[in-house]
């Protein structure tokens, strides 16, 4: 309208762009500041769940629960008893359970942003709280089902041991894996809608691919020994395989699997967090 | 059009400043309007590009209170929202002295979650620590007026319900810049009257309060100066009286 130079006069009074995102060491000390808002949200996400249907929390294990059962009866009819790895309910439960885990971090941490529009457009604050606060919630919900696994694979005659101590470990690492996918689904999810559709694709694909109602090593036996190999370069295959190595007899884990594990967790976390942190201004428009 | 507001504290520093702030937003359009399209490629790729600000700019000083006026779809909602951060401008920029806290009707928060877990969850979202939220909740829920509905969905609230838990919410807070986008709109004449003195009392402390209205008594009642938005322009700036005066006349046509 005028020839104010407004750009000078902001600048001149000292004042900051609005909305600009923080460098990223500040951003994330804004997370931790509010780390409680996150943690209230999951809580109180379950909570609603849990008061909303009958059944309440009893459905975060029936549904687990349900797919062993179908994957149990369809392949331990279809499948002759030699082509069936050992103890196989302990070895189907594990693998159904903890790819659960995966599979809801997922999907929950896609939806994230775009479900709870209303409130990103209405207070400020880092948006990472939405996805985290996801990943959380899933976490929670992951107590009922490690205890549900563990009952039903002491059901089936598996001995307790030490080496139950390191499944935590495993399930921590899986959090930072799980985390970073959540964030990076995150914002393709608000670029572009499609992708939850896709979503339920790619689980699938993984389902079937990471060895979860059958052994990935008994199936390649007898094929050269790279394709192994490359098969476990998936994370997801390697996080059920070293638990199941650890409650289940007769499941072996490799070293190599601890590197992959551990390299892919460090891995998706970081990327995740940059690539959702570089778009933190995008998520009130699109 | 009663009374004029007090006296125009004296003004101070610059609080607010927009340059040239342009929005643009762009959304999946579907049907008629669309379909000139022709491949079905091109028309999946059918986005509408929303120019809903056009280069706004203005220069808000502290202790001013603003009200912004216009046509629905003028493109005031995405101007508070642009203000406070919410949504980034395309081209531009909005720089401020703090950062603005924006009180809007759509911000139903939580639907699914009690009116008090809203409470609480929009008070650590604001940047209350676990305590203090705490602390705070019986204030907010006193002002509000909701004790009695305050462990029911915020779903089931009327709006005028959920806009009054809302408007509790965000003052809470001290804010040196409050947006009001026709929170009050809804609200009751009890509690509006009782939101417009808080928002006065904002102002005197040196506070500065956008308010978004279409009823031009709010507007006068509360303002110093009104800004008028017509189709994503800033179309007039100035004395309440005078512009309101304009926008009338141009709406009767
Ligand atoms: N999220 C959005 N996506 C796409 N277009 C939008 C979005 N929000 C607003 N618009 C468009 O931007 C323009 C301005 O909308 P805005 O909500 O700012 O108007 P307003 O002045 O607040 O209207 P009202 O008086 O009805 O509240 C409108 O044309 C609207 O369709
Ligand atoms: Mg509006």
């Amino acid at each position: 309208m005028t020839d104010t130079d407004y750009e000078k006069l902001a600048t001149d009074a000292g004042l900051e762009r609005v909305g600009a995102r923080a460098p990223l060491g500040e951003y994330l000390k804004e997370l931790w500041a509010r780390r409680h808002f996150a943690y209230t949200l999951a809580r109180y996400r379950i909570q609603a769940t849990m008061s909303e249907n009958r059944l309440g929390l009893g459905w975060i294990v029936i549904r687990p629960i349900f797919t062993a059962i179908i994957f149990g009866t369809i392949f331990g009819v279809i499948m002759s008893s030699d082509s069936r790895p050992d103890n196989f309910v302990p070895f189907l439960v594990v693998g159904v359970f903890i790819f659960e885990f995966f599979s809801k971090s997922f999907s929950a941490g896609a939806k994230s942003i775009t479900s709870n529009a209303s409130l990103v457009r209405s207070l400020n604050f880092p948006r990472m709280l939405l996805p985290i606060a996801a990943v959380i919630q899933q976490v929670f919900e992951l107590v009922p089902i490690i205890a549900v696994m563990t009952l039903i694979i002491v059901g089936f005659g598996e001995p307790i041991t030490w080496a139950w101590l390191l499944v935590p470990v495993i399930l921590a690492l899986m959090t930072m894996f799980n985390l970073g996918i959540a964030l990076i689904s995150a914002r393709l999810t608000v670029h572009l809608r499609d992708v939850t559709q896709i979503i339920p694709l790619l689980t699938r694909i993984l389902f079937y691919s990471s060895g979860i109602f059958y052994s990935l090593e008994q199936v390649l036996e007898d094929k050269p020994a790279w394709v192994l190999k490359v098969v476990e370069l998936n994370p997801i295959h390697d996080f059920i395989t070293l638990v199941r190595a650890q409650m289940v007899t007769g499941n072996e884990a490799s070293p190599t699997m601890w590197w992959v594990v551990i390299g892919s967790s460090i891995t998706m976390l970081v990327v995740g967090v940059i690539f959702f942190w570089r778009a933190e201004e995008r998520y009130g428009r699109d | 059009m009663t009374e004029t507001p007090t006296a125009p504290p004296k003004l101070g520093a610059p609080i607010v400043v927009a340059n040239d702030v342009h929005v643009e937003y762009r959304t999946h359009a579907s049907g008629k309007a669309l379909a000139n399209g022709g491949s079905l490629f091109k028309r999946q790729k059918g986005i509408r590009v929303v120019h809903a600000l056009k280069g706004v700019s203005f220069e808000v000083r502290e202790g001013e209170s603003i009200g912004v006026i216009g046509h629905n779809g003028s493109g005031k909602s995405t101007l508070m929202r642009t203000i406070a951060g919410l949504t980034t401008a395309t081209q531009g920029a909005v720089y401020a002295a703090s950062r603005p806290a924006l009180l809007g009707v759509n911000a139903a928060l939580i639907p699914d979650l009690s009116g008090e877990k809203n409470v609480l969850l929009g008070a650590l979202a604001m940047g209350h620590s676990k305590a203090d939220a705490e602390a705070q909740y019986e204030d907010i829920v006193e002002f509000s007026g909701l004790s009695e509905f305050i462990d029911l969905p915020m779903k089931t609230y009327s709006s005028g319900m959920q806009a009054r838990l809302r408007f509790s919410i965000a003052v809470s807070r001290d804010h040196q810049i409050l947006l009001v986008d026709e929170a009050l709109a809804v609200g009751d004449k009890a509690f509006r009257d009782k939101s417009e003195q808080r928002i006065r009392d904002l102002r005197e402390q040196a506070g500065t309060v956008f308010l978004v209205s279409h009823s031009m008594r709010s507007i006068l009642d509360t303002c110093t100066r009104v800004l008028w938005i017509d189709h994503g322009n800033l179309k007039m700036d100035g004395d309440p009286k005078t512009v309101v005066k304009a926008y009338q006349a141009s709406a009767k046509k």
